[in-house]
């Protein structure tokens, strides 16, 4: 079966579009309760509960008094702007969800339909591309609200989001150097064991990548501005930092952007990290599409409905995870953030990817085919690394661990 | 005895990064799992209140329905906030009776005062708190309406069993 072409190609994108877009909204709007749920897991309450079935139309009631509440503009903002940002806010988020592949091809009796809705061949630029865009949403409503607390969030975000964008884009350098291929879908097909076809690494690049892929997690939560990197917000300091002269809708979308932004951001890193759609052990799942049209493996209709689960089940746990540390830790004060960007991040970042690539020239020039056993190696190398880097981040203290607070009497 | 002053070592500089937050994440996590949660299902759940709980008033009455109430005037005097007006009257039997009988529960302390002071036992303080009203002269119950309750009253403190056993 080959994929689909012509008009069924078109419908079927339109289609994908569609759903695709509709998902993403629902996923937002549950991730909104499903924050509050473990907000109040963690804090020992019982979370929202009194509006439907264990609450779950909280988010409902939410939106209509949303909508419904009076919409206040600064009488010195700059009206254009002011209007544009929450728009800027939401929109780059919604777009990245395009070049996601979510489960394997669905076989139909007119093609073959990758579960992706736009298969750019850049896909990998356009992540990066689209995740820069945004910092202007931020960046314009803290400008335009012609308010102090509105402008010094903006510039935090500004200052915080692109410093972070260069660790986010440097920490997938070294996923390229393993995929050699930038389209999202071969990264998935990467991760994934073959028995013919061209060689993969049968292996989830988390593993071999161990270092880069806990660096790209912690630059996309400060880049996605959520606890404990949400300076651009620091309720304590800055009122409500950018949205602080928001109101109405016009407020309560840019929770929403950020919402969706955590979504995609899961999104990306299971596909760069955790093998995307792929289920591990069984691989009956292995489905490829080669760039030349030939398809590898045995694509149904239950094997799509079964790795879509498998990639829900696995961008729920990052979601999970992501709302597990904002409960938990404090915010980082803004010279800490900094110095984490820029002192800490980039040059490690550097090293690592020189090293990366120095480890994979001498491999390939030993014999060593590309293959899981090839990955251990790598992720034997990271293991060490990480704990090297552990040590030197901690000071050396990761041993002996916290001094216990005594009290002297005076 | 003079206070004591007790000033804390921080670890200001030798502390573990990492284990601080690996110990944070976990107990965060252990509480997430913790099947028992602290907040009550309010208006479902209801607190177990106090006998003595001092709230509502409640104006007892005979068997008649008529209030006990005999209008000798010693609550609005004893009141320490002049929440209570009353305004006595005399029936055809020589019998006084109070004519008019309003009690502003939004003024109100509850103190207690004017059921320690009552010689007849008629106004009592009651266990009960719900009186959200949605206008400020709701708030004036008079004395049909504090016949009407139906709460538990108050139990006064009694020196023989100070802590109410």
């Amino acid at each position: 079966m080959s994929p689909v072409t012509g008009a069924a190609f078109v419908l079927a994108t339109l289609l994908k579009a569609v759903i695709g877009f509709t998902l993403l909204l629902v996923a937002v709007v549950l991730s909104t309760y499903v924050e509050r749920k473990v907000a109040g897991f963690i804090q020992d309450r019982s979370g929202p509960n009194r509006v439907g079935p264990i609450g779950l139309f909280q988010v409902l009631a939410d939106g209509a008094k949303t909508l419904l509440k009076e919409e206040v503009a600064p009488a010195h903002a700059n009206r254009g702007f002011f209007y544009l940002a929450p728009a800027l806010a939401l929109i780059p988020a919604t777009v990245l969800f395009a070049v996601i592949p979510f489960a394997a091809p669905l076989p139909t009796q007119w093609g073959l339909v990758e579960i992706i809705v736009a298969d750019a061949p850049i896909g990998f630029l356009y992540v990066l591309g689209i995740a820069s865009l945004g910092v202007y949403g931020v960046v314009m409503a803290g400008w335009s609200s012609n308010s102090k607390y509105s402008f010094l969030g903006g510039l935090r975000g500004s200052a915080q989001m692109i410093s972070y964008e260069i660790a986010l884009g440097m920490s997938l350098v070294p996923v390229l150097l393993l995929s050699g291929n930038v389209t999202l879908p071969e990264l998935v097909s990467m991760q994934q064991p073959y028995a013919d076809g061209p060689a993969t690494w049968g292996i989830w690049f988390l593993i071999p990548l161990l270092v880069s892929g806990l660096l790209f997690f912690v630059s996309s939560l400060a880049e996605t501005n959520r606890l404990p990197f949400d300076l651009p917000e620091a309720e304590g300091e800055l009122v409500g930092g950018y949205h602080t002269e928001y109101s109405s809708m016009k407020f309560g979308v840019f929770p929403l952007g950020e919402y969706a932004h955590l979504v995609t951001t899961a999104c990306l890193v299971t596909v760069f990290f955790l093998g995307g759609w792929d289920i591990p052990i069984w691989t009956g799942d292995n489905i490829r599409v080669l760039a030349d049209g030939t398809v590898i493996g045995d694509p149904t209709w239950w094997k799509t409905v079964l790795t879509g689960g498998a990639f829900g089940v696995k961008m729920a746990a990052i979601i999970l995870i992501f709302m597990w540390i904002r409960w938990t830790l404090p915010r980082f004060r803004y010279d800490q953030l900094m110095n984490l960007g820029w002192k800490v991040f980039l040059p490690l970042l550097m090293v690592y990817i020189i090293l990366t690539a120095g480890l994979v020239f001498v491999l390939d020039d030993a014999g060593l085919a590309t293959g899981p056993a090839y990955g251990l190696i790598l992720g034997g190398a990271n293991l060490v690394l990480l704990i090297v880097l552990m040590f030197a981040v901690d000071r050396g203290l990761l041993i002996r661990g916290a001094s216990t607070a005594r009290g002297r009497e005076v | 005895m003079p206070g004591r002053v007790i000033v804390m070592e921080r670890p200001n500089k030798r502390a573990s990064y990492l284990r601080a937050v690996a110990s944070g994440m976990s107990l965060t996590f252990k509480h997430a799992l913790k099947p028992g949660k602290v907040t009550q299902q309010y208006p479902d759940e209801k607190w177990e209140l106090s006998s003595r709980l001092r709230g509502t008033h409640r104006m007892a009455t005979h068997e008649d329905g008529r209030a006990k109430c005999v209008g000798c005037g010693l609550c609005p005097t004893v009141c320490p906030v002049n929440c209570i007006k009353l305004i006595p009257a005399e029936d055809e039997n020589g019998e006084r009776y109070a004519a008019v009988y309003e009690i502003d529960e939004f003024r109100c302390i509850f103190c207690g005062f004017c059921q320690e002071v009552c010689p007849v036992e008629a106004i009592h303080l009651g266990v009960h708190y719900e009186n959200a009203e949605y206008s400020r002269e709701r708030w004036v119950y008079d004395l049909e309406r504090l016949t009407q309750m139906d709460h538990p009253v108050t139990s006064l403190w009694d020196p023989s069993d100070p802590a109410s056993e």
